[in-house]
């Protein structure tokens, strides 16, 4: 099953690769990876999102938890969370058709052109994976020539909070 | 009074004298040369010149595990460092406190692929509890204390300080002031176990019909082998200790029925694989010890007490979880058993005992008292005796340290250091060092083979600039043995690289270090030989045993096997 870790870790050089090398060491599965520092300068927040059983994902857990820089872990999945992708995509939109239907097709899709050219759209899209990969799927291969995609980033509901 | 001005280097020397640390143990480099100049000529920290680097690791650990203090060691960086590598595994895969200095170019070099240069913390990352790289040397006293403190407490293991040249410089000097303590906001191990989960531990320990106890290294960690001696002793239950735990409880008591796991004893595998309540006590289920896991104690319902609670329900699913230092679990079981009138049901645990009674009367150890070859089981059996079953023993890794587990019966913990994790070939001699450095007036030995004893050969030489008088066993039988055990068995007889050809004259050898060597070829003049060795107490004696070629190890459980499908030998084959 489809796990989103939360973990806050000490803003450190090498917090990164202690998480990371946990991972390949014990085989553990890194479907995407997102880091950044937090309103605290001393930490980073960093969304994990894994496959694995419950017993796999129990055992990153806890191993995420014994590394040193980690100051705490959350299974968002456990409970409502909200998540978000961030992609920005380049289309190939050339000729005022396929320019008119790449702009309704943001459109629906709720994403943002960002820069236009004559030959080019760069759309801002945000939302779950699932909606980026519906949004990349109805404009087509034919259109897209580069794609960018943050990994997932993900949120508690509610009064479920993963701070210090 | 201000502090004292001192240089990254002094600081380090004086840190350790107020930490306490008698012994260090290294190989002067390059980028450490700061950190040596002050330690010349001062005293306090005892720095010990080993030969190799992986000897230092294995010497700081065979301290460690036999006084229980973190076993420290200083390397340069490069090729002294990775050199370490080997040693820092080993003492990572069984749980030892040690701090690990290691050099490194000074830090404008860094990254450029320097003289000497590794990322050290990248490449001991996956083989340490935590490791730092010190960027200031106003940082150096507190990282220093975060690493001993990480070292020693919850789960211990080793910890790496990669000190770069320039932050130990001689010309730059601040103040110093030893933190006494300090504070790691990410770093709190639990301590105290769960008292409901302790209360229904005891109800299922007391509910039990068949019950097991089964003790690992955690037991030596926790120094909790005398509480776990007075709950064995209240429950009247038998225990097995697993490689790591032998000593914890005494190997000569009734109760006790012998090592578990591949090479461990009938009585304790069968007892395993037929009781319906385990009680789990600071041991992690290690493949070895379970065999395969389908199989593994399949009527039971298991309690399991670790400080590590990724080590609960890791390899084997629990019923009651403990996560907390044994010690403190213990004292708190002790005291609910205690104050209870329930006591385990009479019959069925002398039931219990008389079917563990049977499976004991199959001798699962015995072996040909009557061979004209050597037994490498007879020559311990005559160590243990002369030396009382007393001694701090050392062992390497292959069959004879199989044998040492079965036949040296240790009553007491911290006297049984071996590499049982990583199974580490080399760790024996220098492991013995650091043991007879902390215990002078002691009888060392190290039991080991013609191939292991050659992976760290080179130590003789420390031995004799130290006067270490460690006893050497060597259970000579020109062969890999374990490794050619696992080829007569697995693979059809075929050897392959598995004999050792071309062995040096182990006698001569012993005696070009300056030591004493004994070579015994018969099974009449072992006795004869361990009591004339053991007799020079003040020399290092290296006997150099032919043993019989062709002796396994049993019993034995494949691996793949369950606890119930012994060998017992090769004439008698299932159990």
């Amino acid at each position: 099953m489809r796990h989103i870790i939360s973990v806050l870790l000490e803003n450190e050089s090498g917090a990164l690769s202690r998480v990371a090398g946990l991972f390949s060491a014990r085989g553990y599965n890194i479907e995407s990876l997102t880091v950044a520092p937090t309103e605290d300068a001393s930490l980073s927040r960093m969304t994990i999102v894994t496959r694995g059983t419950d017993d796999i994902v129990e055992q990153i857990i806890k191993q995420l938890n014994k590394l040193i820089d980690v100051v705490k872990v959350s299974n968002l999945s456990e409970s409502e969370q909200l998540e978000r992708e961030l992609s920005l995509i380049k289309l190939r939109a050339e000729g005022s058709e396929a320019r008119a239907e790449l702009k309704r097709l943001t459109d629906i899709f709720r994403g943002h052109v960002i820069d236009v050219t004559e030959s080019t759209y760069i759309v801002e899209l945000t939302g779950t994976g699932d909606k980026i990969d519906a949004f990349l799927k109805a404009v087509g291969r034919k259109f897209i020539i580069e794609v960018v995609r943050s990994g997932a980033t993900g949120i508690g509901r509610g009064d479920r909070s993963l701070v210090l | 009074m201000n502090p004292v001005e001192l240089s990254g280097g002094q600081i380090i020397v004086q840190f350790l004298k107020d930490e306490g640390i008698d012994f260090v143990f290294g190989y002067p480099g390059g980028a450490v040369l700061h950190i040596y100049d002050a330690l010349y000529g001062q005293e306090g920290v005892k720095h010990i010149l080993v030969r190799h680097e992986q000897a230092a690791a294995h010497a700081a650990d065979g301290y460690a595990r036999a006084t229980g203090k973190p076993g420290v060691l200083l390397v340069t960086s490069g090729p002294g460092i990775t050199n370490a590598v080997t040693g820092i595994a080993t003492a990572f895969m069984d749980s030892i406190p040690m701090v690990i200095l290691s050099g490194q170019v000074a830090l404008p070099y860094i990254g450029s692929d320097a003289f000497q240069e590794v990322d050290a913390v990248g490449i001991t990352r996956p083989c340490v509890k935590h490791n730092f790289l010190v960027k200031d040397v106003r940082d150096l006293a507190e990282t220093l204390k975060k690493a001993f403190y990480i070292a020693n407490t919850g789960r211990p293991g080793p910890v790496l300080v990669d000190i770069p040249k320039d932050t130990t410089d001689p010309k730059i000097k601040i103040p110093y002031v030893y933190p006494k303590s300090v504070e790691i906001r990410s770093y709190n191990p639990v301590v105290k176990g769960h008292p409901g989960q302790i209360r229904r531990a005891a109800d299922l320990i007391l509910s039990a019909r068949r019950p097991m106890l089964y003790t690992g290294g955690g037991v030596v960690l926790s120094e909790a082998s005398k509480e776990l001696i007075e709950f064995t002793k209240i429950l009247g239950y038998p225990i097995t200790n697993t490689l790591m735990g032998l000593g914890s409880y005494p190997a000569t008591d009734r109760q006790f029925v012998g090592m578990l796991g591949m090479h461990g004893t009938y009585e304790a595998n069968m007892a395993m694989h037929e009781c319906d309540v385990l009680i789990a006590i600071g041991a992690r289920f290690d493949d070895r010890v379970t065999g395969k896991l389908a199989l593994f104690c399949p009527t039971a319902k298991i309690v399991h007490i670790d400080i590590d609670p990724s080590s609960i329900s890791k390899n084997v699913k629990v019923e009651v979880p403990i996560v907390g230092d044994v010690k403190d679990v213990l004292q708190e079981l002790i005291k609910l058993l205690k104050n209870t009138d329930v006591v385990p049901n009479p019959e069925a645990l002398a039931k219990w005992w008389n079917q563990i009674e049977q499976w004991r009367t199959k001798d699962c150890l015995s072996y040909d008292r009557t061979s004209a070859l050597i037994k490498p089981q007879y020559v311990l059996e005559k160590v243990y005796e002369v030396t009382r079953g007393e001694a701090y023993v050392t062992s390497d890794v292959g069959q004879h340290q199989m044998w040492a587990a079965q036949f040296y019966k240790f009553d007491q913990p911290r006297r049984w250091i071996n590499s049982g994790g990583l199974g580490t070939m080399g760790f024996g001699l220098p492991s013995a060092m650091g043991v007879q450095l902390a215990f002078p007036g002691s009888d060392v030995v190290c039991v080991t083979g013609e191939a292991s004893i050659q992976m760290c050969i080179q130590e003789l030489s420390t031995c004799l600039q130290y006067g270490l008088p460690i006893k050497i066993i060597n259970l000579n039988n020109r062969y890999m043995g374990m490794v050619r055990q696992w080829q007569e068995f697995f693979y059809e007889g075929r050897y392959s690289m598995s004999y050792m050809d071309a062995l040096p004259d182990f006698v001569k050898l012993a005696e070009a270090y300056g030591h004493v060597g004994m070579r015994i070829d018969n099974p009449g003049d072992v006795e004869a030989a361990v009591k004339e060795a053991f007799a020079l107490k003040d020399r290092l004696v290296f006997m150099d045993f032919r043993t019989d070629q062709t002796e396994n190890v049993y019993p034995m459980i494949q691996a793949g096997k369950g606890h119930h499908e012994m060998h017992l030998s090769s004439e008698r084959e299932l159990a």
